[in-house]
């Protein structure tokens, strides 16, 4: 089942979505005004999860002031501010030089999960959406990257949220961004650092996932610089495509 | 006016507090400090300070920043007042640090600072642990240290922005089972709350209920097991934490959600 949240006449609904695209809401096929976001809840993102990317930054990484590689999940916060649905707008902020696209897997929760196992830790969530975690250039991951990342709509999510079950393998997923229909950057799940279950388990230890909160799963190496007028669209095999215009603020 | 959210009798409620900590529901009712779990007072995102006194900076060996060290923590790491926060087993160091907290009352973007308070509701009182064994260079200070379970209490309440003359001189004092531990003052600040709202506003959007934690005076100390913890911020509000043990605290939380 693919979920979404539409919203149609100022109200804000549930809405399940065909192969074509087409919401439906009580049997009835809708027209939306708008996609919202079809999660509710923190978003966490996850970040050096490719490793393409990584092995690209072991150099500096091992000099001041990182000294040695990650020993854990490096883990960032994107607030509400940042939230958008599909169809939406990227602002390009004011004052800003470049801002860079982010194809990413989101993992949304499905049922609380509190010190769950690598081996169960699928079974704690709900299903998959696209994620487009956008940024200023990460020029360094020193210090928390709230400047860059927590920007007024630098996080579109959907359109859809597809059920965990219809998902037969989250670990090898084709994930593609295209910029005004070409194609940009292209990977797999399959190249992450660390899977699905080794994060769920390993943030579980010290903190609660609540149902609806998004996990963003990384970023591959290659981010491309967006610019005002562009259509950006995030592609996920199997999960949907998400595609936003960036407007100048 | 104090504003508090507690739970009573299962159910969530917002209500406004009166002398001694008594709350007085939306009924009428009046009922203790203690008969009610004190929850945190708002729920938006927190924008935590890091080294913004200078001798706090000094304390950890890093000199003063020139521009605001802003950590994100998420609403799974608050917890509220009178409740408890868990040391892991086998750490070296976990410290609380006292700070006083801005709530936003109203949307927030690109504010000025000379228009800045007008934009806060009022204030608390937070207690932002860290355990810095977890440190690591990436995202530093990283969420393992920071955004762990109830290790960030909150509260007890939100005293409106009128009550507090000026938020920039108050004293800071933190007391492990009694014995003053930490002590300062908020005009230390490297960065006061007019210029952290307008620094957070020119990039991004503060909403209501978001909350700006001003980070901590030297004084940190290691706590344990078994050690009552007060932060107070003067005028503002006083917050009580009592730190368990990692087995007791989940086995305290797993009792809860089997019920």
């Amino acid at each position: 089942m693919r979920r979404a949240m539409i919203e149609v006449d100022g109200k804000v609904l549930e809405a399940t979505v065909d192969d074509n695209g087409q919401p439906f809401v009580n049997g009835q096929a809708v027209k939306p005004d708008a996609w919202k976001a079809p999660f509710g809840g923190t978003v966490f993102g996850i970040a050096l999860n490719y490793q393409g990317l990584l092995d690209s930054k072991l150099a500096e990484f091992n000099q001041d002031p990182y000294k040695t590689p990650p020993k854990t999940p490096v883990l960032y916060i994107k607030t509400p501010n940042t939230v958008v649905g599909h169809e939406g707008s990227i602002v390009f902020p004011a004052g800003v030089d470049a801002i860079q696209a982010g194809p990413a897997l989101g993992v949304v929760i499905g049922k609380r999960a509190s010190r769950v196992s690598e081996a169960e830790a699928l079974s704690y969530v709900g299903g998959y959406t696209a994620v487009n975690e956008v940024t200023l250039p990460e020029v360094s991951f020193y210090r928390p990257a709230v400047k860059a990342k927590c920007r007024d709509t630098f996080c579109p999510v959907g359109p859809v949220v597809v059920d965990a079950a219809d998902i037969k393998d989250p670990h090898a997923l084709a994930i593609k961004l295209l910029v005004n229909g070409e194609v940009r950057q292209q990977n797999s799940t399959a190249n992450f650092v660390r899977s699905i279950p080794e994060l769920i388990s390993f943030l579980s230890q010290f903190m609660t996932f609540e149902p609806g909160d998004l996990i963003i799963t990384g970023v591959p190496e290659g981010r491309v610089d967006l610019k005002v007028g562009d259509q950006v669209e995030v592609e996920i095999e199997g999960v949907g495509r998400l595609s936003n215009t960036v407007v100048a603020e | 006016m104090k504003h508090a959210r507690i739970r009573y009798q299962g159910e969530v409620h917002n209500v406004a507090v009166e002398d001694n900590n008594v709350v007085r529901l939306a009924d009428g009712t009046l009922l203790g400090e203690e008969q009610v779990e004190w929850l945190a007072p708002a729920t938006g995102s927190m924008f935590a300070l890091g080294l913004n006194y200078a001798d706090h900076a000094a304390e950890l060996a890093f000199k003063a920043p020139t521009e605001p060290l802003v950590f994100i923590k998420a609403p799974n790491t608050y917890t509220g007042h009178r409740q408890i926060t868990w040391r892991p087993d086998n750490v070296a160091y976990m410290h609380y640090e006292c700070e006083l907290v801005a709530v936003i009352g109203k949307t927030a973007r690109n504010v000025k600072r000379e228009d800045a308070l007008d934009y806060v509701a009022g204030y608390t009182v937070c207690n932002d642990y860290a355990i810095r064994d977890y440190l690591e260079n990436y995202y530093r200070p990283n969420l393992r240290v920071k955004n762990r379970d109830c290790t960030t209490p909150v509260g007890p309440y939100i005293i409106d922005r009128e009550q507090i003359a000026d938020p920039q001189n108050l004293k800071l004092r933190t007391w492990i089972n009694g014995e003053l531990r930490q002590e300062g003052s908020t005009k230390d600040m490297i960065f006061d709350i007019p210029f952290l709202i307008e620094y957070l506003s020119a990039f991004m959007t503060l909403q209501p209920g978001d909350m700006i934690a001003t980070g901590t005076p030297e004084g940190l100390a290691d706590v344990k097991p078994g050690d009552e913890v007060v932060v107070e911020v003067e005028g503002v509000g006083r917050l009580v934490n009592t730190i368990v043990s990692e087995a007791d605290f989940f086995a305290a939380k797993n009792a809860a959600a089997a019920q």
